[in-house]
């Protein structure tokens, strides 16, 4: 009973971790721009499949994944130089469209590249599974839990303690207000597509051990972390990492005690509900509008 | 100007009767078929997004709907197919309502996340309910008729597609320059102001909304008849993002944009048929392209070009 609770609780948190990673990444872009970024969910495919196309060709771990971080960050960049900064203040569903064009793009390339196969990659440090009460935890889920915690702390300090960082903060609460005094909200918005697609390609090559990956995985993660992003509050990225945890608990008990044939739908049931009855969110506050 | 608004209409109807005696083949003619389907999809779901400024990227799951009403209802439970359709667009049409209340007290991004959950539970309950849908392969639809008369070749297919399609038009036209079309447009442009004015903003969204539902669960019985087919890829997150892409490149609150938008993106798997392995990427680019250079579409931006409103 326990075991079997603990157990769907741990395959929970772990990709509730790389949801939380890409809502964080939806949430950095969305307060810098305004804009959904569907393409998020790309950069965590594109994490993935290149962690494993570096370390088939031969290169040290480390530098392995420090390249599938980079190389998606400058996707990111690319997207946000030459499709967004050029149609600023475009409709919201301009907006959309142009960033699912550039998902597909992302996708399209990956699949031309790397091929439609589906591709593993070995586990950081081993398969061999750590017995906790009855229920057997991977070493990667460690690997997962570990980083995105030590990522959540790393951007709590940018974000509080940092100039950069109060900077993106304060472009978030009032763009206008931010470039009177004097913050490039240029940088910013180049700076939360960077990081938001490393987010993403943090969490995919985090994952991929455990649940493969292929060219077109990126749609279901991005559309889930877009979910854990609104459970949370649009914008807000506490909000963010809990919501993430919420939604990947709740579809691996979903898929455990209830149906495993329906548990893609369990987010987007939750977040119905979540709108419907708490219309902002977990943790997002009230807001006015202006006429 | 009453004139001049329904000039577009003319050419319209025009063109669909002269278009079968054009077309070399019934390739040709098959395109035609699906590029007048999508336009009438369209047309509904531009009174949403253009002229109401509401977004929906779940309306393939309406579609799907009314899909697959006219597939299981007729094949398992023997229903006549007219009665099949009626049933999956008030199903459809109770579905968007129940929902419409709560989502159209969100905005924006809120509303965008409820009606592609709602799109993407659909389609999953279609692919899981085997015993009823077929699963992911799908399933076969038995053909559409009336009184011992059966449609069965693309002819006559296209000429009640062709029907439908300009009755919409003509409705679309009407229904913009009604009492109705104006609170839209007026919501549109600010929700307060036409709150001020006494417009009963929720009320009228979900009506819109509630209308381009059943428009696309109609819409959704004709093809599955019209094809023969339904597979849950009819009712996926990629064919409601078509759709919006049909209404955004075409020309948002624009009649005849949603015409054009329509027809281009129909054709458009066509052509990049021959781009073999490339078609998403160069799809991709051409939805990046024409958004970064006509935001507004391309009906209203060659209008503006030209000196001309609609």
């Amino acid at each position: 009973m326990l075991a079997q609770f603990l157990q769907f609780l741990f395959s929970g948190i772990t990709v509730g971790a790389t949801y939380a990673l890409a809502a964080l990444g939806f949430t950095l872009i969305y307060n810098a721009s305004n804009v959904i970024n569907f393409a998020q969910g790309e950069f965590i495919m594109l994490g993935g499949m290149l962690a494993v196309f570096f370390t088939q060709i031969g290169l040290p771990l480390p530098v392995a994944l420090l390249l599938a971080i980079v190389v998606p960050a400058i996707v990111g960049v690319l997207v946000e130089k030459l499709a967004i900064e050029p149609v600023k203040g475009a409709e919201t569903v301009t907006l959309i469209i142009i960033t699912i064009g550039a998902s597909l793009v992302i996708r399209g390339l990956t699949a031309v590249i790397f091929g439609k196969g589906t591709h593993s990659m070995p586990a950081f440090s081993g398969d061999a599974p750590i017995e906790v009460l009855g229920a057997t935890l991977l070493p990667q889920s460690l690997w997962v839990l570990g980083v995105t915690a030590l990522v959540v702390v790393a951007l709590w300090y940018f974000f509080n303690r940092t100039l950069q960082g109060k900077a993106m903060l304060a472009t978030s609460y009032n763009r206008l207000a931010a470039e009177l005094v004097g913050i490039n909200t240029s940088w910013v918005l180049f700076m939360s597509f960077a990081m938001s697609a490393a987010l993403g390609a943090l969490g995919g090559i985090l994952i991929t051990p455990i649940t493969l990956t292929s060219y077109d995985v990126g749609i279901m993660l991005g559309l889930k972390g877009f979910v854990a992003a609104v459970v949370g509050g649009l914008g807000n990225g506490l909000g963010a990492v809990v919501g993430g945890l919420l939604v990947g608990i709740l579809e691996a008990m979903g898929a455990g005690y209830i149906s495993s044939a329906y548990k893609d739908a369990i987010p987007f049931v939750l977040i119905l509900f979540i709108l419907f009855f708490m219309p902002r969110g977990l943790f997002g506050g009230k807001s006015t509008d202006r006429v | 100007m009453k004139k001049s608004v329904y000039n577009g209409l003319y050419v319209v109807i025009a063109i669909l009767l002269v278009l079968p005696f054009v077309l070399p083949n019934s390739f040709y003619l098959d395109l035609a078929v699906r590029m007048a389907i999508n336009a009438v999809i369209v047309l509904g779901l531009n009174l949403l997004i253009g002229f109401a400024g509401q977004i929906s990227l779940g309306h393939a799951g309406f579609l799907g709907i009314g899909a697959y009403a006219s597939a299981v209802l007729p094949t398992h439970f023997g229903w006549h197919p007219l009665l099949a359709m009626g049933a999956g667009a008030a199903a459809t049409g109770l579905l968007a309502g129940l929902v419409a209340r709560p989502i159209f007290k969100l905005k924006g991004h809120y509303l965008a996340m409820a009606t592609l959950g709602l799109g993407i539970i659909i389609n999953i309950a279609l692919r899981n309910e085997a015993q009823w849908t077929g699963g992911p392969d799908g399933m076969p639809v038995p053909g559409m008729g009336l009184f011992g008369f059966e449609l069965s070749n693309d002819k006559q297919w296209y000429w009640v597609v062709a029907l439908l399609l300009s009755v919409s038009v003509w409705a679309s036209l009407n229904l913009i320059d009604s009492p109705f079309g104006r609170a839209l447009r007026a919501l549109h442009g600010s929700e307060v102001a036409s709150q001020v004015v006494g417009v009963d903003v929720v009320r009228y969204k979900v009506a819109i909304f509630v209308l381009s539902a059943v428009f696309a669960s109609l819409m959704g019985s004709v093809t599955a008849h019209y094809v023969g087919f339904v597979s849950p890829n009819f009712a996926d997150f990629f064919h409601s993002i078509e759709l919006v892409t049909m209404v955004v490149i075409g020309g948002m609150a624009s009649v005849y944009g949603s015409l054009v938008g329509a027809v281009l993106l129909t054709a458009l798997p066509q052509a990049l048929a021959t781009f073999e392995g490339w078609e998403t990427v160069v799809f991709g680019a051409i939805l990046m392209l024409s958004m970064i250079f006509m935001p507004k579409g391309l009906v209203p931006t060659l209008a503006a070009k030209f000196g001309k409103g609609e």
